[in-house]
């Protein structure tokens, strides 16, 4: 017994908090890469996350296979992403950083009235696959199967994507250009093209946090809006353009609001932010903050 | 008579309102070593930025290999041509090893495919790198930097090299080996244009040599003239 709470119960809201965190990682990885990269705090992030949710409402209609689902809506909102990139934000580069700011803001806003106008205000149903249905025993006790597949789709995605960084050469690319971009120029790279495929990638898993988090939280226009500041909070905490510092901050995150709703339920939402105040006294750039990306 | 390599006329440069470069003409021949000297603020460095396209705000024609009109081409597509740049600062990229600052210089490449191969002849022409290739490039003497981004830049064995003032900052030996670098380059047929403040240095190896002074070119002489001229040295490069 820990606080008058057995092992057991404290064991599973652990791992509640890392399927909570999970989200916040894959959010937080997106928004990191952008900014770390080209300089962008994108403001869009939770509309692409809301986006990615009814991507999924939709070609789960269409295509009745939620396996397909998560596949094809990553590569929708990246999509978007893309547009995005290449014909708002580009023309921003070069005039600092409060103009690519207030542009996603503002798309923000028009990303959700057109899925509001399109869908409706109201939440739509969104349910996780038979096979994940019910809950399994983790030892501790019995946690839903859905929760337990966000957190090892997060795992994967992020091994993944530090495969992707560490390993390729585009990869390279990318940690080069986060530091120097002019080098990497006059070695013959297009940055330009490697700054739409980083925002691209980033929208993309923000979509795919959208919709792996649609069976847990309901699907509604303004879903982004509470997750953007979740997000960001996970960012400052992690360290701004850092993927170790968003993966780390995300499950600290997670953990820290699942185990203050337990404890003080009246202190959950103020948890996190109580957690980065903490992190800003004490390390001013964030837990893994550096200049450049995969500090 | 050898190709021309590069030609650069009326070449005008502007950082916001300043007019740096007021019709710069100059010229390298293929297989050519050309030093542009002159004192601080000449703008030496404005020049090899702006032929590399570094310089938002720049008119003029400049023809490369054969290829004109490369004022309207973004850096990585001069890179492309065969134009190397090593800039004044190393520019070698933080939290990447050496290995990594040379690959990053055959991405674009297609030496690309062959690597491997082609960090491996780069570790036998700098013997330096060799014992070093896994380290983190910060961690490198001055010196190793700048040999490191000299490898980087010529990696996929560019037509021609552009470099600023390479020897500043390093101890006298490796400013040997760096010399010695160049005239082998030269008889590889790699195109040099050098921009030192090491004069004498810089115009015993070099072919030919411009002097610049307030953004325009003073002074063309062969290099072996110009050694022999102090007062043009005395007039134009002491500090
Ligand atoms: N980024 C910049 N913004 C504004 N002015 C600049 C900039 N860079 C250089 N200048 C100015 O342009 C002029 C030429 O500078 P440049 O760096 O080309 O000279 P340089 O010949 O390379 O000098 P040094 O020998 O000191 O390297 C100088 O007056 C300098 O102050
Ligand atoms: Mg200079």
């Amino acid at each position: 017994m820990i606080g008058g709470y057995p092992i057991e119960l404290l064991a599973l809201q652990l791992f509640t908090g890392l399927a909570l965190g999970s989200v916040f990682v894959l959010l937080a990885v997106g928004l990191s890469l952008i900014f770390g990269l080209l300089t962008v705090v994108n403001f869009a992030h939770g509309a692409f996350y809301m986006l990615g949710a009814y991507a999924g409402v939709f070609f789960i209609g269409y295509l009745g296979n939620f396996w397909l689902t998560l596949a094809v809506v990553p590569l929708a909102v990246g999509a978007v992403g893309l547009v995005v990139e290449r014909w708002l934000v580009r023309p921003l580069y070069g005039r600092g950083i409060d103009y690519p700011l207030m542009l996603t803001f503002g798309l923000a806003y028009v990303l959700v009235e057109v899925v509001r106008i399109l869908f409706g205000a109201e939440g739509m149903p969104f349910d996780a696959p038979d096979s994940l249905m019910g809950a399994v025993d983790i030892g501790v006790g019995y946690f839903p199967a859905y929760r337990l597949f966000v957190i090892a789709a997060t795992a994967v995605l992020v091994l993944a994507l530090w495969l992707f960084l560490e390993k390729t050469s585009y990869g390279l690319v990318i940690r080069a250009g986060a530091r120097d971009g002019e080098i990497v120029r006059v070695l013959g790279i297009d940055i330009s093209r490697v700054w739409l495929v980083v925002f691209a990638l980033g929208t993309g898993v923000a979509g795919l946090a959208g919709v792996l988090s649609a069976p847990m939280r309901s699907v509604f226009p303004d879903m982004g809006t509470t997750v953007l500041v979740e997000a960001f909070v996970v960012t400052v905490v992690g360290g701004m353009g850092s993927l170790a510092g968003a993966v780390v901050a995300g499950l600290l995150v997670g953990v820290v609001v699942s185990m203050t709703s337990l404890f003080a339920p009246a202190m959950a939402e103020v948890s996190m932010f109580a957690l980065m105040a903490l992190v800003l006294l004490v390390r001013p750039q964030g837990l893994f903050g550096k200049k450049g990306l995969m500090g | 008579m050898p190709a021309q390599m590069l030609k650069v006329d009326d070449l005008h440069a502007w950082y916001d309102h300043s007019h740096v470069l007021q019709g710069v003409s100059l010229g390298a021949q293929a297989g050519e070593i050309v030093s542009i000297i002159g004192r601080n603020g000449a703008g030496k460095t404005t020049t090899l930025r702006s032929i590399m396209g570094l310089v938002k705000k720049c008119r003029g024609e400049v023809a490369f290999d054969g290829q004109t009109g490369l004022l309207a081409r973004q850096a990585h597509a001069r890179y492309s041509l065969g134009l190397g740049y090593v800039p004044e600062d190393r520019r070698i990229v933080p939290g990447l090893t050496v290995r990594e600052n040379l690959r990053l210089g055959l991405v674009s490449s297609p030496l690309k495919r062959k690597e491997a191969e082609v960090i491996d002849r780069i570790a036998e022409t700098f013997p330096r790198l060799k014992e070093r290739l896994d380290q983190v490039a910060e961690t490198l003497s001055g010196g190793e930097q700048q040999m490191l981004a000299i490898a980087r830049a010529t990696a996929s064995s560019p037509r021609m090299v552009m470099l600023d003032e390479p020897s500043e900052g390093i101890m006298p030996v490796l400013v040997d080996e760096m010399f010695e670098l160049f005239a082998r380059m030269k008889q590889e047929g790699t195109t040099i244009l050098l921009v030192e403040q090491n004069v004498e240095r810089a115009l015993s190896i070099s072919d030919r040599a411009y002097v610049m002074d307030h953004g325009v070119i003073v002074h063309e002489a062969p290099a072996a003239a110009l050694l022999a001229d102090k007062a043009i040295q005395e007039r134009y490069c002491s500090v």
